[in-house]
């Protein structure tokens, strides 16, 4: 920036070339801050691509990813909510399990079979908002209250099916866990499941940048007591957030209920909670809450897929994927607060 | 007095790209207090960030201690080349002791332990000599706010610090506080140490300054020797033109004579407010003055519904009124400015449009839900063209303002509900000069308005400045009530008398 006196002293309030040029220096920071993640997530394609002899970037191939993407991104969403509140929701796998279940055998009676869907997605939300209740009206830490309902929900999901495999292969709207939406026939189609995932990325967009309640989410992360004081309810707001968790983990159980035609109350989501913080988490948005976006969590979860996906592709033997999946997760948020200390506020 | 102990030259620092500080240069002797003026955001304390090594400035600039050049790199060498700085926010651990604290970063240990026996020994007499009346083991939490600011000034003392730099020091102290920090200054002075002070009022820069620098939008305007020290001057400088009539008071000051807005009978929390009754009318502005500690941000917190109430009703426009959190309030119409801006106040991540919004976002919204952000955007413009808040737009999160402009943003967001009852609480704290008179005339237009206005302040001109009648606190009590009257205006001895509860028979 030239050193220009008569327009830095007015810097405030002017349209002065200084401040056109301060706000396009910003605005070009705000853009590399949003891409976030995308970066190494495009590296990552195109080293596997290589690796694996040109099998990664095949019609075929994407399609799976993103289809092994689906359910995770469906979960981060909801904990992206969560985690942009400062809280942490681990129950959504013992919550993805139990919907699974309520779902299935929902679907083995006759008559009442087209309601398993609503009723899967319903029983999420039931947890979820149990969840907020106890975290938002009892005042208990939502680690330790999403502690417990992991282990409660996941019995609970056991006991519906009397501790075995619900089986159900005339299940209704099958086509959502194996169909494809075709964009050009015999060229281009997407998985529903993805289809499913994209919609609920938007849709929470769309709360989270354009509603009030948005602002709000954001509001109670930053500062709590402020919040308070500003006059935003913020038993409502906890109160949401974790129902939209339950609500999306009820979601992605209906989603692998419709996949597999089956659930098993012990094995379904096991530690799939896991796998949706560290979505969240490598899409940028703060463990301690406000900051934080949705996109970044679909870039998350994607990285996640296309490393579980090109490791298998290249080869590597199952025991060394764990350990390269833990040390690229590592690197990268290492990469990412890199990036981020120019910029931090001090 | 020849060789100076601190010299700064051309000292510049940019925050993306935007120039907080243009080649400053300062220069300091030991044995003098310096004090350093300027608007908010004129990058007071940015340059003082720079001393301590929390900013590394831009290339180009030299600083010299004592005559040798160094280079300032992180808090570590602040410390290193002999400055300590009190911040504006005080930045101790709450959570551990005196002697902690005071160690903190430097643990005394004997063999890998911590020896807490000998730091506490080794506090003592620094407590001593400052006149501390707790002890070395206290928790900091439990301590007062002026309290607090001793334990930086030992902090600041034990490791011999040379040059000691404290940024607004008094905002959060009560008067007598306050009498007792500067006669520990004077006596750090006597003692050769050269003290920056930065400070908005102007009574302190008199009673305290042997020099003062002033700052403008990042650059230096000039410094003045103590017998050239006038208010005038000062605030010419700062500003840049002349700014008259500081106090505005239009409003017809005709006490009670607007029908009575808000009336809050029999207030009680069981602990620091007792039985407190007032009525503010409308067109109104009534002042809350008292100590520190007096219980006046307590009662605002009762009658806004920021903490339960063991007793009390209030009756809004005549209509008894049940509120039980800041949210009814607000819809109400009652709004609170609280004290604490940062811990209560602020959301330092979100943008400064956000947070001006805040609270009318669910009343703009359209469909009931969804963000009218023309609006937002529109009345956000406003605030900062009204309150000439300095930033570089309104998207910047508010967490990178300077401390004023905080603050005026935070008053933003209540005047943008255009409520019937305005309660605030030190609404100018650490607001500069020119910033304070825009303030106090938007408190003048709004009570014009027929706005009812309740003031807590403990900058007893101002309350004096803007109120028509003060109501003064005592221990949980009101005291009583101080009027302005046809021949004789409020006086700040009346209100002290209240306040401390000297001349008083019946206490
Ligand atoms: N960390 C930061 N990031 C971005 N901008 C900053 C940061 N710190 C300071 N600034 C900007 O630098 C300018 C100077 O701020 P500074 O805090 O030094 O002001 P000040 O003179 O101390 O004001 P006040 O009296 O209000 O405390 C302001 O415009 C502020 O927005
Ligand atoms: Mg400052």
């Amino acid at each position: 920036m030239p050193d220009n006196g008569s327009t830095q002293a007015n810097a405030a309030t002017a349209n002065s070339p200084a401040v056109a040029e301060a706000t396009k220096r910003q605005r070009i920071r705000l853009m590399i801050r949003a891409a976030g993640m995308l970066p190494v997530l495009l590296l990552l394609c195109i080293g596997f691509h290589y690796m694996s002899e040109g099998r990664f970037f095949t019609g075929q191939n994407l399609g799976i990813v993103l289809q092994q993407a689906a359910v995770n991104t469906v979960l981060a969403a909801g904990m992206t909510f969560v985690i942009l509140t400062g809280g942490i929701d681990l129950s959504v796998g013992s919550i993805l399990a139990a919907s699974a279940m309520a779902g299935l055998t929902m679907s083995k009676l006759s008559e009442l079979s087209a309601l398993w869907l609503p009723v899967a997605v319903l029983t999420g939300l039931g947890f979820g908002v149990v969840n907020g209740a106890l975290i938002a009206l009892l005042r208990l830490p939502p680690f330790i209250v999403t502690l417990g309902s992991l282990t409660a929900v996941r019995g609970l999901a056991r006991l519906l099916g009397a501790d075995t495999t619900v089986f159900n292969p005339s299940i209704p709207y099958a086509f959502i866990g194996n169909g494809s939406l075709t964009l050009i026939p015999g060229v281009a189609s997407i998985p529903w499941l993805s289809v499913i995932a994209l919609l609920v990325i938007l849709a929470s967009w769309l709360v989270l940048r354009r509603t009030v309640l948005g602002v709000h989410i954001y509001a109670v992360g930053g500062n709590e007591s402020a919040a308070r004081l500003a006059g935003i309810k913020v038993w409502a707001v906890l109160i949401f957030v974790y129902g939209v968790s339950g609500l999306l983990a009820g979601l992605g159980g209906a989603m692998q209920a419709a996949r597999l035609y089956a659930a098993n109350g012990l094995q379904l989501g096991q530690s799939y909670e896991l796998d949706a913080i560290t979505a969240v988490i490598l899409g940028g948005t703060s463990f301690v809450g406000g900051i934080g976006s949705i996109w970044g969590t679909l870039v998350g979860a994607l990285i996640i897929a296309v490393l579980s996906n090109g490791l298998i592709l290249t080869g590597v033997s199952d025991i060394w994927q764990y350990v390269i999946k833990g040390l690229v997760i590592i690197g990268a948020v290492a990469l990412d607060r890199y990036r981020l200390q120019g910029s931090a506020r001090t | 007095m020849n060789e100076p102990i601190l010299e700064m030259r051309g000292v510049s620092k940019s925050f993306f790209g935007i120039k907080a500080l243009c080649a400053v240069d300062l220069t300091v002797y030991a044995g003098e207090i310096h004090a350093l003026m300027g608007e908010n955001g004129a990058g007071k304390s940015t340059l003082m960030k720079i001393l301590s090594g929390a900013y590394r400035p831009d290339p180009g600039g030299e600083i010299r201690i004592e005559g040798k050049p160094v280079r300032i790199e992180g808090p570590l060498g602040g410390r290193a080349a002999g400055i300590s700085i009190i911040y504006q926010e005080l930045s101790l651990a709450p959570n551990l002791s005196v002697a902690e604290n005071i160690y903190l970063g430097r643990e005394m240990s004997r063999s890998g332990l911590l020896a807490r026996g000998a730091m506490r020994e080794g506090v003592g007499p620094i407590l001593q000599r400052l006149g501390a009346d707790f002890l070395p083991s206290t928790l900091v939490a439990h301590l007062s706010m002026g309290q607090r600011q001793l334990v930086e000034i030992a902090r600041a003392l034990h490791v011999r610090s040379k040059i000691l730099i404290m940024d607004e020091p008094t905002t959060a102290l009560s008067a007598g506080e306050s009498e007792r920090l500067f006669t520990l200054i004077r006596q750090l002075r006597a003692e050769g140490l050269a003290i920056i002070y930065i400070s908005h009022r102007m009574d302190e820069v008199y009673a305290l300054g042997d020099r003062v620098t002033v700052l403008r939008d990042g650059r230096l305007v000039g410094s003045l020797d103590k017998q050239d020290i006038r208010a005038d001057a000062i605030v010419r400088m700062m500003v840049g033109r002349d700014v008259s009539s500081f106090y505005k008071k239009d409003h017809d000051p005709g006490a009670g004579k607007g029908h009575p807005v808000l009336t809050a009978s029999d207030m009680s929390d069981g602990r620091r407010v007792k039985g407190c009754s007032l009525t503010v009318h409308a067109g109104e502005v009534v002042g809350l003055a008292g100590l520190i500690g007096a219980g006046r941000t307590e009662l605002a917190h009762l009658i806004v519904g920021a903490a339960p109430k063991i007793s009390g009703r209030l009756e809004l426009e005549g209509q008894p009124i049940d509120i039980r959190t800041p949210g009814e309030a607000l819809a109400a119409g009652i709004a609170y400015l609280t004290e604490d801006r940062k811990a209560l106040g602020l959301f330092l991540d979100m943008s400064c449009l956000d947070n001006i919004n805040l609270a009318v976002l669910g009343r703009d919204a359209k469909l009931g839900w969804f963000l009218d952000r023309d609006k937002a955007r529109e009345r956000a413009d406003r605030a900062f063209a009204g309150l000439s808040i300095r930033a570089a737009n309104v998207s910047v999160p508010a967490g990178g303002l300077s401390g004023g402009n905080q603050q005026k943003v935070l008053l933003s967001r209540l005047l943008a509900i255009a409520p019937k009852v305005l309660i605030l609480d030190e609404p100018t704290r650490g607001v500069d000069v020119g910033a304070k008179s825009e303030i106090y005339s938007i408190i003048d237009n709004l009570a014009k308005a027929g706005t009812a206005i309740l003031v807590i302040s403990s900058d007893l001109p101002e309350i004096i400045g803007i109120c028509d009648r003060v109501l003064v606190m005592r221990s949980g009590h009101i005291a009583g009530e101080v009027r302005r009257t046809e021949t004789a205006p409020l006086t700040q001895e009346d209100i002290m008398a209240l306040a401390t509860g000297t001349e008083h028979l019946d206490a």
